[in-house]
């Protein structure tokens, strides 16, 4: 067991705080050499309507060709500003729009403006360059600062604007006006007079540092900062202000993201030991192989995602109800097969299912790999949803934390409002009494653990989307379970829920200031300690019985 | 007089003499056959050999070690492997000391692992593993004091049966991740190894190696003794009704928890000097002896051999751990299955092991030549 759990640091994604003259350049170097040619071809008519437009002598007429180029949601539109303005937006004698890659000697090597393709080395006679003023020149400057801002795709205005911010400059802020004036979309209207504000404080402007109180983006920050040790005291007392009370903000964003990721942390445990709370907790079988039903439920996911490639949202869909009766199945296989005939004896039945884990865990190694399987998560899984500039909340994280609700949910109804749920809890509160009302004990045994086997594969299904899906993925969740059932009072599902989540939040504050390792001893230790003071958990269950 | 005849009382037992007279014949043989057999002949016993019996032994001893809290007691531990990886750690930390100057980096003091962390001085709890007899007391010591916390602590708030199996667990694994970092100071996940000598013997002769695997056999004698004087007494008795009936042995008077107490510290001790017997013949102790799964192996080792017979436990142990050097040999990927069918199969099949088999035996030839009862090991 080398591989501990440690599912649980933040999948951060990489933040794009690179300056925009930089993006133009590489998205520039890029798309030369890299063309969606299949794009290039539907709005080629098009894009060489716009580059005609160019080709003509009236500078005003040009000025406005230029206009049209920003207003179309061309992805070459800015390789194009970027080359005009550059001098390299030339055309061919053939009548060809070509950009020169590089000017220099007598033959340069070109690539056609529309498909990027390379078109090897052509003398400098053949070439007839479109040629700009100072007018132009000002106005494509101010133009590919905001090209993006006139797109109609509006992930790509956002993005745009979210660039713009701390790279205001005097040139800038006259358009940049207007265009918030025009701006239909509040978030990019947001970011782009944020921007404004900080070329404002820069200016020492006063007014503009209550503007930036409000902001948690790293660059308000950095601007802030740069004035609270600037020359000016009253903007320097403001911004120290505002950065004081970001700072506070900031806190209980941190504070939130902890309890985001502990609850994430709590949710998975709550489904690794919900469907234990189920066999161990009401039934009183204990399962060592449990972890191997939710490893199976992985491996179910991994499968079905084989069989549908290139579909893993419908393939994860399946697989909820394909996990649910892999492991479901196996662990009917494993009451009929083992723990039947250890009824009463909850110690041989415990080595015994432990030999089943061992048995599966090398029948994977034997059958599937040694290896991690990778299991994809669906474009609607991954990513993350941004509730401000500081706190983003990962998706797939989300969706398993509200999986983990649902199958609570399921289980409580199943239990509560079901004839099988009443079956089960008169079977295991007094076996002969509700034998001899007529139910069928053994049949109860066998749904019971397929219920609770089933939920320990839903939780595999879960924790495809988490972690790697591994042979041990399930001796890694076993102990945790086991823990959180008993912390949580044995056949108490609330408690159960109550134990993962809280035990998850614990885990995750501790984390910080002691590492992941130190604070799941820590963790452990306290349970332990905790079962001392309370033997029967969170929620004892209510009885009579002197023994536990 | 009384008090010499406590530890001696199990030899009137006829059990307890065959296993003497079995381990001691072991004994002479492997020795005799390792000395005085030429190297070439095909009865010679290679030191590779002795080593491996050695090993085994150990792990008979903490077999028996096991069969004493869960045999007589019905504790079912999971966490002998962390009393022997302590036992084997605080010997581990005797050896790594008497490694000296002679390490790679050639510090008088620290250890490899220490001056590679770029530690300044030793720690205070490496303070006296030089002398022997420190470290030999803190075998004892070590593993001890974690029983006796961790015991006072669930007997007293009547933690048992599964429940104390699960936190045991939990301690071991806790244990485990403890010990896998760095900043403990033993090691991380290297352990301690490169061991040079052992009360001024070289760990690398082949004299040593036989000193070990005899040494090994005479513990693993003493403390079999020692469980089977505790078995036989009156103590004993009272486990065993603790075993099968806490509730009432308490209702009768007994303080329940100061047995269970006892007998759980004396168990971790042997485990202790299981682990501080194991870690010379091995050359190395690292986190992985407190893994979990090694824990419930012990258990299956003495599921195997019969629980509540201490011989039964010595046989499971060896048992096991020969199929286990035989499996791994041949064909590694099967090792897990068979260990795995050996769980299932023992418990399901076997409950009272392979010594279950033969007092079947002996008791089925005694009835059919004379009617004399023989006692019977009650199990639970």
């Amino acid at each position: 067991m080398r591989n501990f759990p440690l599912p649980w640091a933040p999948s951060t994604r990489a933040g794009g705080v690179v300056g925009w003259p930089w993006l133009l350049l590489m998205g520039l170097l890029l798309s030369v050499v890299h063309f969606p040619a299949a794009l290039a071809q539907e709005t080629d008519d098009q894009a060489v309507a716009l580059l005609e437009a160019l080709d003509v002598d009236s500078y005003v007429a040009k000025s406005e060709a230029v206009e049209a180029i920003v207003r179309s949601d061309d992805e070459r539109a800015r390789d194009w500003l970027q080359a005009l303005l550059d001098g390299r937006l030339q055309r061919s004698d053939g009548g060809r729009f070509v950009v020169v890659l590089d000017n220099r000697g007598r033959d340069w090597p070109v690539a056609d403006a529309l498909t990027g393709e390379t078109l090897g080395e052509m003398s400098r006679r053949e070439l007839d360059r479109i040629g700009i003023n100072n007018a132009l020149r000002n106005q494509l400057r101010s133009a590919l600062a905001v090209v993006d801002l006139y797109s109609p795709d509006l992930e790509r205005r956002r993005a745009s604007a979210e660039r713009l911010l701390g790279e205001v400059d005097d040139d800038l802020a006259g358009p940049l006006a207007e265009v918030i004036e025009e701006a239909s979309d509040d978030r990019v209207r947001e970011r782009l007079s944020l921007a404004l504000a900080i070329h404002r404080l820069e200016q020492g402007e006063l007014e503009a540092v209550a503007e930036l109180e409000g902001s948690l983006h790293p660059r308000v920050r950095v601007a802030l900062n740069r004035a609270a040790t600037g020359d000016d005291p009253q903007v320097a007392i403001a911004a120290r202000d505002a950065l004081g009370s970001i700072e506070q903000q900031l806190k209980l964003n941190r504070a939130a993201e902890t309890l985001y990721f502990g609850l994430s942390m709590g949710s998975v445990l709550v489904l690794a030991a919900i469907g234990l709370a189920i066999t161990f907790g009401v039934m009183g079988v204990i399962n060592m192989a449990h972890g191997e039903l939710i490893m199976l439920g992985a491996y179910t996911t991994w499968a079905v995602q084989q069989l549908l490639p290139g579909q893993p949202g419908l393939a994860l869909i399946l697989s909820i109800p394909a996990g649910f009766l892999v492991s479901a199945l196996a662990g009917v296989a494993i009451e009929r097969g083992v723990i039947q005939f250890l009824k009463g004896r909850p110690l041989e039945t415990l080595l015994a299912t432990f030999g089943v884990s061992l048995i599966l865990q090398q029948l994977v190694r034997t059958v599937i790999s040694p290896q991690n399987r990778t299991v994809v998560t669906p474009e609607w899984m991954s990513g993350s949803l941004a509730v401000n500039d500081a706190l983003s909340l990962t998706l797939n994280r989300m969706v398993v934390l509200g999986f983990a609700l649902l199958v609570f949910v399921g289980l409580m109804l199943v239990m509560r409002r079901t004839r099988l749920g009443l079956e089960v809890r008169a079977v295991t509160q007094n076996r002969a009494m509700a034998r001899s009302m007529g139910i069928r004990a053994t049949r109860v045994d066998i749904l019971t653990f397929a219920l609770g086997s089933g939920v320990a594969g839903l939780a595999g299904v879960a924790l495809s989307q988490l972690t790697n899906v591994g042979p041990n993925l399930g001796q890694n969740y076993i102990i945790d379970s086991f823990m959180v059932v008993v912390f949580g009072g044995v056949g108490n599902l609330w408690g159960t829920l109550v134990a993962g989540l809280s035990l998850g939040v614990i885990n995750q504050i501790l984390e910080p200031w002691a590492g992941a390792m130190l604070a799941k001893i820590i963790v452990l230790v306290f349970i332990i300690l905790f079962i001392q003071k309370r033997p029967r958990g969170l929620f004892p269950q209510k009885g009579r019985a002197a023994e536990g | 007089m009384q008090a010499r005849s406590w530890l001696l009382r199990p030899f009137s037992e006829r059990s307890t003499q065959l296993f003497f007279g079995v381990l001691l014949a072991a004994l002479v043989l492997v020795t005799v056959l390792h000395l005085a057999v030429p190297a070439d002949h095909p009865l010679h016993v290679t030191a590779y050999t002795v080593n491996l019996f050695g090993k085994y032994l150990s792990y008979a001893l903490l077999a028996v070690a096991v069969d004493l809290v869960w045999g007589y007691l019905g504790i079912l531990s999971l966490g002998h492997g962390a009393f022997f990886a302590l036992g084997g750690y605080a010997m581990g930390m005797y050896l790594m000391r008497q490694i000296g100057d002679r390490g790679t980096y050639g510090d008088p003091v620290l250890p490899d692992f220490m001056v590679f962390l770029n530690w300044e001085s030793l720690p205070w709890y490496w303070q006296g593993f030089d002398m022997a007899w420190f470290a030999f007391v803190m075998v004892l010591l070590a593993p001890g004091a974690l029983a006796l916390v961790f015991g006072w602590l669930a007997f007293r708030s009547r933690v048992t049966g599964v429940y104390l199996s699960i936190i045991t667990q939990a301690m071991t694994f806790a244990l485990m991740l403890a010990f896998f970092r760095n900043e403990m100071g033993f090691g991380g996940n290297n352990g301690l190894t490169d061991f040079r000598d052992i009360l001024g013997f070289s760990l690398r002769s082949d004299a040593t190696r036989l000193g070990l695997f005899i040494a090994t056999g005479v513990a693993l004698a003493l403390g079999y003794l020692l469980c089977r004087a505790i078995v036989v007494s009156k103590l004993g008795r009272v486990c065993v009704a603790t075993r099968d009936a806490e509730a009432r042995t308490r209702f009768l008077g007994y303080r329940v928890e100061r047995f269970q107490l006892f007998v759980f510290v004396v168990s971790a001790m042997l485990a202790g000097v299981a682990g501080a017997l194991y870690v010379p013949q091995v050359g190395i102790i690292n986190p992985s002896e407190f893994e979990p799964i090694f824990s419930i192996e012990i258990v299956l080792w003495v599921a195997l051999g019969g629980r509540a017979t201490l011989y039964g436990a010595v046989i499971g142990a060896i048992l096991v751990n020969y199929a286990k050097t035989v499996f791994t040999g041949v064909m590694p990927d099967a090792w897990l299955f068979a260990l795995g069918g050996m769980f299932v199969l023992v418990t399901v099949f076997l409950p009272q092991g392979v010594a279950g088999l033969l007092a079947y035996r002996i008791r089925r030839q005694r009835r059919s030549s004379d009617e004399t009862a023989t006692p019977q090991e009650a199990s639970a």
